[in-house]
C-alpha cells in the first residue's frame, strides 16, 4: 500500500498544514503522521473531515508520500510544491517557505 | 481618471462592512465554508496551493500614484513584499490571511479600489488598451466607455449569476492592444462616414479549453445604443447560455452551436426592445464621464529631441531603452513608456514593494500622475515627455525596472502556473526564467526581433498560450510535468488561434525547443523585418516540425 498524509490548508490564514502524530496540524510535511495501512488512512480520512466541519481547517485531503531516506516526498509535483513553498526565489528577503533543496 | 462621488463611496465601504461581518461569521464557525466560498470569491478572495489569494480589480488598468503606492503598502504589510499584475490588468497578492482581508478592501476602498467581481460568474474587470489616451492611432479614448460598462455591470442584478464568467475588452485605436477578438464581448471604438462614434461589436472569442476567434456581430453600433445592446448580448446568453456543462457554458460556445447569424438576429430582437429604454446612454452623461479622463494638458517640450539624441549618443544601454520601450505618443515631445516587468531570468509580472513605490514616485514626479498595467503584464506611464526620458530611466535603473525588452522574446506572458495556482498541472514561471535567460543578451533580442512567447500551466490558458506567437501550454503526463508548443497564435488585430506543433516537450528539454525553433525562424526569414510571425504565416508548421523532430514518429504522438 502506497503511505499516505493527511493536508488541508489552514481556515484562517489559508497556509498548507499537515496533521501530526499528536493531531496538531503542523506548517512542515517532515512531521506528518504517516498512515502505512488502510484502517490508518480511513482514520486519517475521518480526521479531515472533522477539522473541516470543526471549521479548523478547509481544502482537507489525504496524499500519496514516499520515504526516500528517511525524508517524506509526495508522489505527485502539486503536493511536493504544497510542502515546499513555489520551486522559485520569489521574494527578496523572504524565505519563509522556500526550502534551498527544493526538489522538483 | 475617474473619481469616486458619494453613491461609489457608500456602496463600496458598505461592501467592506458586509465581507467584514461576513469573514468574522466564518472564522467563529458561524459559516460553513460551502455557504462563505461563494461569498469570499465576489470579493476577489480564492484558496490557492498555499494560501489565500486576493485579486484586486484595477479597472482598465488605470492606477494613480496614490493608488499604486497603496498597493505597495498592501504587499509590505499584508503579504511578503510583492504582488503580481496579470492579464486582466488586475494584481494578485499570493498570501494574505483570511483575517486581513477586511482590513485590506478597507484599506483599498481609501483609494477608490476593491476586488469586487474579480472572480464568479459574473461580468469581470473590463480591460482596454494600456495606451488609452496617448496612442497616436487612436480614434478616442475607450476607457469612459469601459467605466460606464464598469458602472453598470457592477453588483447587476441580472447578470450576477452567468452561467459562466464574463470578460468585455475595449479598444479605440486600429491597433489592437487589448485583444479584443478572445473576449466575451470585444469593441472596437471607430468612427462612421459622419464622424460619430461608435463600436464594431466582436462576441464569442475565448481562449481556454476550446479557444475561438470572436465574431463581428456589427459593423457600427452608435454610442448611445453601448448599454442597449450589450444587455441585449447578455441576456441572450444569460437565457440560452450552457448551464449543464461547465465548459461548454461560456457564451464562445453558444455562438458557435447557435451560429454568429442566429446569435446576431435573436440579439437584434432583444435590442429592438430596449433600444429606447433608461438604458439609451445619454450624450450628457457620456460628456460628464469623458471629462474624467480628459489627457492632461501637455505643453510643448521640444527641447527633448535635442537632448534625447545627445543622451543616446553618450549612452548605448539608455538608447536601446529608448529604441524598445518608449513609443510615440499622439503629442510630438512626448512618449510612453513601458516599464518591463519582465527582467531577465525574472518571474514576469511580479514587482516588489519597493518597486510600486518607485514607479508611483516617477509617475508622480515625471508623468502627470497615471500609470497602467497591461495585459501583457507590464506598467506604462502614458505622457512622458520626451526630455524627461533621461531621469526617469536612471530611477527605473535604480528601482531594477529598466529591462529594455518591451515585445522582445524575453517579454514573456506567464500565468503563476504550478507554483501557486490550485489549478495549474505545470509550472509557467521557471520555463520563462529559463528561456528570458537563455535569450537575454540584448544583441541576440536585438537580432531575433518582435517574438511574444505566453505560457499557460493549464488548459484554461490564463497565459494567454493560444495566441502567442510561441505558445507554451503545461500538461501533466505520467505524473510529470510536459510542455506542448502552439505556433503562429497572435492576440491583435488579426487574431489568430497558435496551432499544436507535434508531441510535447520535458521540463528541461522546453528551452532546447524554443531555441530551435527561434534558429529555424533566423534561418528561413527573408530578411530582418521580416517578424516571426509573418514568416511563420507565409512557410506554415513544416519548416519547424522538420527542426524539432526530424520526421521521426515523435511529431504524431
Amino acid at each position: 500500500m502506497v503511505n499516505k498524509v493527511l493536508t488541508a490548508n489552514r481556515l484562517s490564514d489559508g497556509i498548507s498544514v499537515w496533521l501530526d502524530a499528536s493531531g496538531n496540524w503542523v506548517e512542515q510535511l517532515q512531521q506528518a503522521f504517516i498512515a502505512r495501512h488502510a484502517e490508518a488512512v480511513t482514520a486519517l480520512e475521518a480526521t479531515g473531515k472533522l477539522a473541516f466541519e470543526d471549521n479548523k481547517v478547509v481544502d482537507a485531503n489525504v496524499v500519496d508520500v514516499e520515504e526516500v531516506n528517511g525524508t517524506l516526498r509526495p508522489l505527485r509535483m502539486r503536493e511536493r510544491i504544497r510542502a515546499e513553498g513555489p520551486s522559485i526565489p520569489y521574494a527578496a528577503g523572504y524565505n519563509g517557505l522556500a526550502g534551498p533543496n527544493f526538489a522538483a | 481618471m475617474y473619481r469616486y462621488d458619494e453613491f461609489d463611496h457608500a456602496f463600496v465601504s458598505s461592501r467592506v462592512d458586509q465581507f467584514r461581518d461576513q469573514v468574522e461569521r466564518r472564522l467563529s464557525g458561524e459559516l460553513a465554508e460551502d455557504a462563505f466560498k461563494p461569498l469570499r470569491l465576489m470579493n476577489g478572495v480564492y484558496l490557492q496551493l498555499h494560501a489565500y489569494m486576493l485579486r484586486v480589480a484595477i479597472p482598465y488598468g488605470t492606477l494613480s500614484s496614490r493608488q499604486m503606492r497603496m498597493l505597495a503598502h498592501i504587499a509590505r504589510k499584508y503579504d511578503r513584499g510583492y504582488g503580481h499584475f496579470t492579464t486582466r490588468q488586475n494584481i494578485q497578492y499570493n498570501w494574505p490571511r483570511l483575517s486581513d482581508t477586511p482590513d485590506i478592501l478597507d484599506e483599498l476602498a481609501a483609494v477608490e479600489m476593491h476586488a469586487l467581481q474579480t472572480s464568479g460568474n459574473c461580468i469581470r474587470n473590463v480591460t482596454a488598451d494600456h495606451f488609452a489616451g496617448a496612442a497616436a492611432d487612436e480614434v478616442a479614448d475607450p476607457r469612459p466607455y469601459a467605466e460606464i460598462l464598469r458602472q453598470w455591470s457592477s453588483v447587476h442584478p441580472e447578470f450576477s449569476f452567468l452561467p459562466r464568467k464574463f470578460k468585455i475588452a475595449v479598444t479605440g485605436a486600429e491597433r489592437d492592444r487589448a485583444a479584443i477578438q478572445v473576449h466575451d464581448i470585444g469593441l472596437h471604438l471607430k468612427k462612421d462616414e459622419n464622424g460619430r462614434i461608435g463600436f464594431a461589436v466582436y462576441v464569442g472569442g475565448g481562449q481556454g479549453r476550446t479557444p475561438m476567434i470572436a465574431k463581428k456581430i456589427r459593423d457600427f453600433l452608435p454610442e448611445k445604443d453601448l448599454l442597449s445592446y450589450t444587455t441585449a448580448i447578455m441576456r441572450v446568453y444569460n437565457l440560452h447560455g450552457r448551464r449543464d456543462n461547465k465548459y461548454k457554458a461560456r457564451i464562445k460556445i453558444l455562438v458557435h452551436e447557435t451560429g454568429a447569424e442566429e446569435l446576431s438576429r435573436q440579439v437584434e430582437v432583444e435590442f429592438a426592445a430596449l433600444k429606447d429604454t433608461e438604458l439609451k446612454l445619454p450624450e450628457a452623461d457620456i460628456q460628464a464621464i469623458s471629462t474624467y479622463f480628459a489627457p492632461p494638458a501637455l505643453e510643448a517640450r521640444a527641447e527633448g529631441w535635442e537632448s534625447l539624441a545627445r543622451w543616446k549618443k553618450t549612452d548605448p544601454e539608455f538608447s536601446r531603452w529608448v529604441h524598445q520601450n518608449v513609443q510615440p505618443h499622439k503629442h510630438p515631445d512626448y512618449g510612453m513608456v513601458t516599464i518591463s516587468l519582465k527582467p531577465i531570468g525574472g518571474i514576469p509580472g511580479d514587482a516588489t514593494d519597493a518597486q510600486m513605490d518607485a514607479v508611483a514616485d516617477i509617475a508622480e514626479e515625471y508623468a502627470f500622475d497615471e500609470i497602467r498595467v497591461s495585459h501583457e503584464q507590464n506598467l506604462i506611464l502614458p505622457h512622458v515627455a520626451l526630455a524627461d526620458l533621461e531621469p526617469i530611466y536612471r530611477a527605473l535603473v535604480v528601482a531594477g525596472l529598466a529591462t529594455a525588452n518591451a515585445g522582445l522574446i524575453t517579454d514573456i506572458i506567464a500565468c503563476p502556473g504550478l507554483d501557486y495556482c490550485a489549478l495549474a498541472n505545470a509550472r509557467s514561471i521557471p520555463v520563462a526564467q529559463e528561456i528570458s535567460t537563455r535569450f537575454g543578451a540584448p544583441e541576440r533580442q536585438a537580432e531575433i526581433g518582435e517574438l511574444k512567447i505566453k505560457i499557460s500551466g493549464c488548459i484554461n490558458a490564463c497565459g494567454h498560450h493560444h495566441v502567442g506567437h510561441i505558445g507554451l501550454l503545461g500538461v501533466e503526463k505520467k505524473g510529470a510535468e510536459l510542455y506542448q508548443i502552439t505556433l503562429g497564435g497572435s492576440g491583435d488585430e488579426n487574431t489568430s488561434i497558435g496551432e499544436i506543433i507535434g508531441r510535447g516537450f520535458e521540463p528541461e528539454k522546453v528551452t532546447d525547443a524554443i531555441e530551435t525553433i527561434v534558429d529555424t525562424y533566423l534561418g528561413l526569414r527573408n530578411d530582418q523585418s521580416e517578424t516571426f510571425l509573418a514568416a511563420y504565416r507565409r512557410v506554415g508548421p513544416q519548416p519547424f516540425k522538420d527542426a524539432l523532430y526530424g520526421g521521426s514518429a515523435q511529431e504524431a504522438a
